[in-house]
């Protein structure tokens, strides 16, 4: 009887334990460097799928920037068998694109996943990928400027013109400001260095400066910062790091909710649901982030509506 | 190490076999420290995935992106011989250049080849599954370009290049040019490492201006990895050694990707500190070897 006992409770637990591995999903991530915001948009993803109920084992890959690495990594996660794959970033979603063919490959941070031949469109990507872009949302970044200065008629940009990401945003700025009647006064750098000469050379020009998602520049934002104080330039940016630093406000990108957004896409591939069928997606909540002592040096009034929205106020 | 981690580290060994043989041309035949391979390896990549972009065939697109990579390693010599610029500054100077210039040729940071012809589709097509394919390719190419270099040494110019590293004082007395020795030297190098660029953008479905990065240091470790497993010897040998090493080093990475130790197991970001321990260990195997054996 004894026995009997023991070894029906042991075929429960072995019965237990063996449904309990059949609903642990496998996800192998594949990150090609570690970065604050690619750091945060993996979080993002792995607390988003916990939340959503997913009993899921992570194996993660950073290349550490390394091209050859980045493609034995795909290797590595084909032995994985995992349920799904999620590339951050573009060069390990192009390698995934490349190499898996029978997993569903899930992108987040990529800027242009049609550019970077990962979908056929954004709408539907055909294949066995899709994700999340990190595009900022430049036309809403020009609207919110338009917002807290009804009156703007120019706006002036600080970019590297060798940064191919600075002039694909620019390229969209001109797009979004046209209709809005607003003009575009371009000053480019070529280094860090030559920002502070580049933004005087703005001022009298413009009603205000807006500096897109630009290494170069933000690398260099203090001397911007002081620029627009002492001219009383009102000065945007488009990410909330700059903002601490003296921008008046930004409206931009979370990565960790990016990658929340991304596991959300995850679950529903995990439930069934084919990539091909699922349109690549933006961040759907911005974040305002608003600076009013920075306001109060450059002379701008932040109408209470924007107060409202802000998520993040620096006094 | 199950089979598709041992069959990438494979593949990835072979197609950077031919960089690793740029990287011993220069730096063990010529005695030339040579940084310009993180420039011309992404150059041989743009080229080519720019040509297939403009409907060359990708075989025939490997011609122009290793002319490149020539034309680059020339410029590095040039710029060492005619305007006496110390080796490795030059070898920086034309290697940042090239940033620059792998975006003009691209029109972008990043050119995408997928859904493009590569080389690997005319192995595919006959059958050989895809993960086997890239082996069997890079495999051919390795080969070929060892022997070729290997034949190269035993030439009368060949000859003039390895006294140029070995002895410059000695070939200059006996009527060589050391200077054109040195820009044909960095520039044959070049071409190999383009090559391999080229065959590594067709393989992971883009060009990218950053691939190139660190690539000096997987070279030099492969060379002295092949070197601690082969030993030294003759220029044949050490030829065979550096593919040897090439093989070797991104087998040991492949095994650091996937090492578990009980309860420890090694975090995602500790892999450059895996390479680095990998290098010292071949680099200190010899000696431990001699005072092991006395």
């Amino acid at each position: 009887m004894k026995r009997f006992l023991v070894l029906s409770l042991a075929a429960a637990m072995l019965f237990a334990a063996s449904a309990a591995l059949a609903q642990t999903k496998v996800i192998s991530i594949t990150q090609i460097v570690e970065h604050p915001a690619l750091d945060n948009a993996r979080k993002g993803f792995m607390d988003g799928l916990k939340e959503a109920g997913v009993d899921a084992k992570f194996n993660v890959h950073i290349a550490q920037g390394n091209s050859a690495t980045n493609v034995q990594i795909a290797g590595q996660m084909l032995d994985e068998k995992p349920n799904l794959v999620l590339a951050i970033a573009t060069p390990g979603a192009q390698v995934c694109a490349q190499k898996i063919k029978d997993i569903p490959v899930l992108f987040t941070a990529v800027s242009d996943p049609v550019g970077a031949g990962l979908v056929k469109s954004m709408q539907a990507p055909g294949g066995n990928l899709t994700g999340m872009t990190d595009m900022p949302p430049v036309d809403k970044q020009i609207e919110l400027i338009k917002t807290i200065l009804p009156k703007t008629a120019t706006v002036g940009i600080v970019y590297n013109a060798g940064e191919a990401n600075s002039v694909s945003q620019v390229n969209a700025v001109k797009a979004a400001a046209a209709p809005l009647n607003i003009k575009i006064v371009e000053a480019t750098v070529a280094n860090s260095g030559g920002v502070y000469q580049a933004a005087k050379s703005l001022v009298g020009k413009c009603d205000a400066v807006y500096i897109p998602l630009d290494n170069t520049v933000v690398s260099a934002f203090e001397s911007l910062v002081k620029v627009c104080d002492e001219n009383k330039l009102p000065l945007f940016s488009s990410d909330n790091e700059s903002v601490g630093k003296g921008a008046i406000a930004a409206l931009a990108v979370d990565y960790y909710a990016m990658g929340k957004q991304t596991a959300a896409m995850g679950k529903k591939i995990l439930d069934g649901a084919k990539p091909a069928d699922l349109p690549v997606e933006s961040l759907k909540n911005l974040d305002i982030h608003l600076n009013l002592k920075a306001a109060k040096a450059q002379g701008v009034t932040i109408p209470e509506a924007v107060v409202a929205k802000a998520v993040k106020k620096f006094e | 190490m199950s089979f598709y981690a041992f069959i990438g580290a494979l593949e990835q060994g072979l197609v950077y076999g031919l960089m690793v043989l740029g990287v011993y041309l220069t730096f063990r035949i010529l005695d030339f420290p040579d940084l310009t391979v993180d420039g011309s390896l992404p150059l041989g990549a743009a080229v080519s995935s720019v040509c297939i972009g403009a409907g060359m065939d990708p075989y025939l697109s490997l011609l122009p992106a290793t002319l490149a990579g020539f034309c680059a390693g020339a410029v590095t010599g040039l710029l060492n011989t005619r305007l006496k610029i110390l080796h490795l500054l030059a070898s920086i100077l034309t290697m940042i250049a090239l940033y620059s210039i792998n975006i003009r040729i691209m029109g972008r940071p990043n050119f995408t080849l997928l859904g493009k012809t590569t080389v690997l589709d005319s192995l595919t097509a006959f059958g050989l599954p895809s993960s086997l394919a890239g082996t069997c390719l890079f495999a051919a190419f390795t080969v070929c370009a060892a022997l070729a270099l290997i034949w190269f040494t035993r030439t009368e110019l060949g000859q003039a290049m390895l006294a140029t590293g070995d002895n410059p004082r000695m070939i200059t007395a006996l009527g060589v040019n050391t200077g054109n020795m040195i820009v044909l030297g960095v520039g044959l190098s070049n071409a190999l490492v383009a090559l391999c660029g080229a065959l590594v953008a067709q393989n992971q479905g883009a060009a990218d201006v950053n691939m190139g990065v660190g690539t000096i240091v997987a070279g030099l470790a492969s060379v002295i990895i092949g070197e601690t497993l082969l030993g030294q010897g003759r220029i044949s040998r050490m030829i065979i050694a550096a593919v040897l090493g090439s093989v070797a080093y991104r087998l040991a990475i492949a095994l650091a990707l996937g090492v578990k130790l009980g309860e420890f197991s090694f975090s995602p970001s500790d892999l450059n500190l895996i390479t680095a321990f990998i290098v010292v260990t071949a680099l200190t195997a010899p000696r431990l070897k001699r005072k092991m054996a006395r």
